[in-house]
């Protein structure tokens, strides 16, 4: 039963074009219109077809749908629209999800609506041209071989649907409201402001300036700490690829260290160490130095300092094991040729080795920069985005994250910090974009 | 002259390793000291301390004295649950995205490719009034769910991406002899995957074990918390004051970690150079 499904799949989907090519001849009748027309009441299309079970299922399903949904559907409308009228009954944040939900409800509606017009046009279309409609054996088939995908892909759907994109959708709609401590159910409603907190953000000066110093900072970060992290990677992984260094296995394996202890654990470890009263950085390194006591958590410019060099001693490991792959999967007559040619090391390190290294392993470098961009671990944990710097509502070290993070859960702005959320989401996503129509999976003839 | 030239370049190489491996080892070492630290605080320690002691262990394992193990013990459950739930769910979104051409299809590996872009906890604000509003706040059930659907485009991806490697001829034949559907997947395909299972398993087990952010947010009680979350909290509220326990602590979270990554690293070091993220 099952063995031909595929086949009748893939005619399906490309029966339209293959009506295109081949010009078929003008038919008489005009079936298609007709019940396209029709199934606008979706069923009597499928009835006119004389398809009866299937127009009966068509048009149950929408009675029901319209019977369970539809004060869900009115009200669901009525209060993503004002988002309440009167604080004592409603809740503005239960409104705003249960529109929402009437939404991701709608666009499923429409979506079965979509599927019966398109079913009622194709099965006039095979009338018109004197074919048979499939009976009802084969449309149960049809619908068992067609319906396997979709049940295989429905319960990770649904909870992405629910856990991923409501989320996205609420913080979209979130960061066009004046939701704040001020503004907060049960007391009071929240208000729709339209592009008001992005013109706050660009415009009263404590916000703007907060904004940009915090992402002039994250720009810096993103691009110091991962930078420094790539460039100690490809070093060491050159280095420990000469040709006798001993220990070689055991001394890789050192190398990896500090991947395989998990991040949240050294960089604790590591707030620790440079804590300027116990710390060890201070009392049993820099005193040998005589410089015993740098502000490493209270001066910003000194816990960047510290902020960088974390990340890079965090993120090395990755880019050394990667690198060390690439590195041994290079001709050696490509070296044993520049030999010949009286190259130097430095020569043979910029013209053979770093080329093919960063050719191979580039759009895995570009996503250590988004990674970084959004690094909340390591600037929350190290020093909670402190120290506090006057004139702004964001601490010293904060990136845009754990500013959001703040704004979030200690000072409870939540529209504004939904705003800042919707512009890091559209760097984030500019730079995936650019990033991925770069690489092979978006041009193959898989994404088709 | 050659041979000059190269006794230099190595002697610098080695110079090099020696002061990595000394950056390297030396958060280690000193954080394997203080655990064994008999004070509370560090004040007058050394990095190899005097009177050695196990007593900030022992403090760990009692149940009475810390949460500890309740951490630890929650920490495994919610990742082993999300590692369980997400190979499942990915598994058979994968093998629909890659065997079958259906409507949506396009639509829905595009949306794939985009949500895997943003991590899911930027929409935090979401993520903390959803969970408050259904009542899921400071439960595990919110954070596995949460983690799995994280988990869901980027490994899907992974996934379909390993499974378009494996021949539908396998399939056709199965299916000359037969075999339906769901046996195809669970018979044929699945076993054949198990190298791309075992990267996905390794990735949404860890992924959970690390994260701080979400734990952070949806935790609200002692007896909730993960180990990222308890850690944080042993170090930030005592300023410093019970900071030999809390390098006990860690100690105890870097040892088994690490030898699993160790063991395992080929499989981090190929998932990643596929799905080109960090997990």
């Amino acid at each position: 039963m099952g063995e031909r499904q595929p086949k009748m799949n893939d005619e399906q989907q490309n029966r339209p074009s293959k009506y295109r090519n081949k010009k078929e001849p003008q038919s008489m009748t005009n079936h298609r219109k007709i019940a396209f027309v029709l199934s606008i009441i979706p069923g009597f299309g499928q009835f006119y077809n004389k398809q009866w079970l299937k127009g009966t299922a068509f048009f149950i399903l929408t009675a029901s749908f319209f019977i369970a949904f539809s004060d869900l559907l009115q009200f669901g409308f009525w209060g993503l629209f004002t988002l309440g009228t009167d604080p004592n009954y409603d809740h503005s944040i239960v409104l705003l999800v249960e529109g929402i939900l009437t939404l991701i409800i709608t666009v499923l509606g429409l979506g079965i609506f979509a599927f019966n017009l398109r079913d009622a046009f194709k099965v006039g279309k095979q009338r018109d041209y004197n074919k048979q409609p499939n009976s009802i054996r084969q449309q149960y088939q049809n619908l068992v071989g067609g319906g396997f995908p979709y049940l295989m892909m429905t319960p990770g759907f649904l909870l992405l649907v629910f856990v991923v994109i409501f989320p996205i959708l609420f913080v979209i709609l979130l960061s066009f409201t004046n939701y704040d401590l001020y503004h907060s159910p049960p007391a009071n409603l929240v208000e729709w402001v339209g592009v008001q907190n992005f013109i706050d953000i660009f415009q009263i000066p404590i916000w703007r300036d907060t904004f940009f110093s915090v992402l002039a900072w994250t720009v810096i970060w993103t691009f110091g700490a991962t930078t420094l992290q790539i460039a100690l990677g490809v070093f060491l992984a050159v280095l420990m690829n000469q040709k006798g260094i001993i220990f070689q296995k055991t001394i890789r394996t050192i190398f990896i260290l500090p991947w395989a202890v998990p991040a949240f654990v050294s960089i604790l470890v590591f707030a620790g160490m440079f804590n300027e009263t116990f710390g060890t950085i201070n009392r049993d390194i820099l005193a040998v130095f005589g410089l015993g006591d740098v502000p490493w958590l209270t001066n910003p410019t000194y816990t960047k300092m510290a902020l960088i060099m974390i990340q890079t001693w965090l993120g090395f490991p990755f880019i050394f094991a990667m690198v060390t792959g690439v590195l041994q999967s290079i001709p050696n007559e490509l070296y044993e040729a520049a030999d010949v040619d009286g190259a130097s090391i430095f020569q043979k390190f910029r013209n053979i080795t770093l080329p093919l290294v960063l050719y191979a392993t580039a759009p895995i470098l570009i996503t250590q920069y988004t990674f970084n961009f959004n690094n909340f671990n390591v600037i929350f944990l190290f020093n909670g985005g402190g120290p506090a710097v006057p004139d702004q509502n964001a601490g010293g070290t904060d990136i845009l994250i754990s500013w959001i993070y703040n704004l979030t859960m200690t000072s409870a702005q939540y529209g504004k910090a939904a705003a800042i959320t919707m512009i890091l989401s559209l760097i984030v996503i500019t730079v995936a974009l650019w990033q991925f129509r770069r690489t092979k999976s978006f041009q193959e003839e898989d994404m088709m | 002259m050659k041979n000059k030239q190269q006794v230099l370049q190595l002697t610098v190489s080695y110079i090099v390793i020696l002061a990595m491996i000394t950056i390297i080892l030396y958060p280690i070492l000193w954080i394997v000291g203080s655990s064994f630290n008999p004070g509370n605080s560090l004040s007058g320690s050394s990095i190899i301390p005097e009177n050695a002691t196990l007593k900030h262990y022992k403090e760990l394992f009692d149940r009475e004295q810390s949460d500890y193990l309740l951490w630890y013990w929650n920490t495994i459950k919610i990742c082993i649950l999300t590692m369980l739930f997400s190979v499942s769910l990915v598994s058979m979104t994968a093998y629909s995205f890659s065997r079958f051409r259906f409507i949506g299809r396009k639509n829905g590996l595009m949306t794939f490719l985009i949500l895997q872009m943003i991590p899911n906890f930027a929409a935090l604000i979401a993520i903390y009034a959803l969970a408050n509003l259904t009542g899921l706040l400071d439960t595990h059930l919110a954070l596995i769910l949460v983690y799995t659907g994280g988990a869901i485009p980027m490994n899907t991806y992974l996934m379909k991406g390993y499974l378009d490697t494996i021949p539908k001829e396998l399939d056709e034949s199965a299916r000359m002899d037969g075999a339906g559907n769901f046996r195809i997947f669970w018979q044929i395909v699945m076993p054949l995957a198990k190298p791309m299972i075992a990267v996905i398993s390794l990735f949404t087990f860890i992924t959970p074990f690390t994260d701080f952010i979400l734990a952070r947010i949806l935790l609200r009680t002692e007896e909730k918390f993960t180990l990222a979350v308890g850690l944080y909290e042993l170090i930030a509220d005592q300023f410093g004051n019970e900071f030999t326990l809390f390098a006990a602590g860690s100690v105890l979270i870097a040892i088994p970690i690490s030898l699993l990554f160790l063991s395992l690293q080929k499989y981090f070091v190929s998932g990643l150079t596929a799905g080109g993220t960090k997990g």
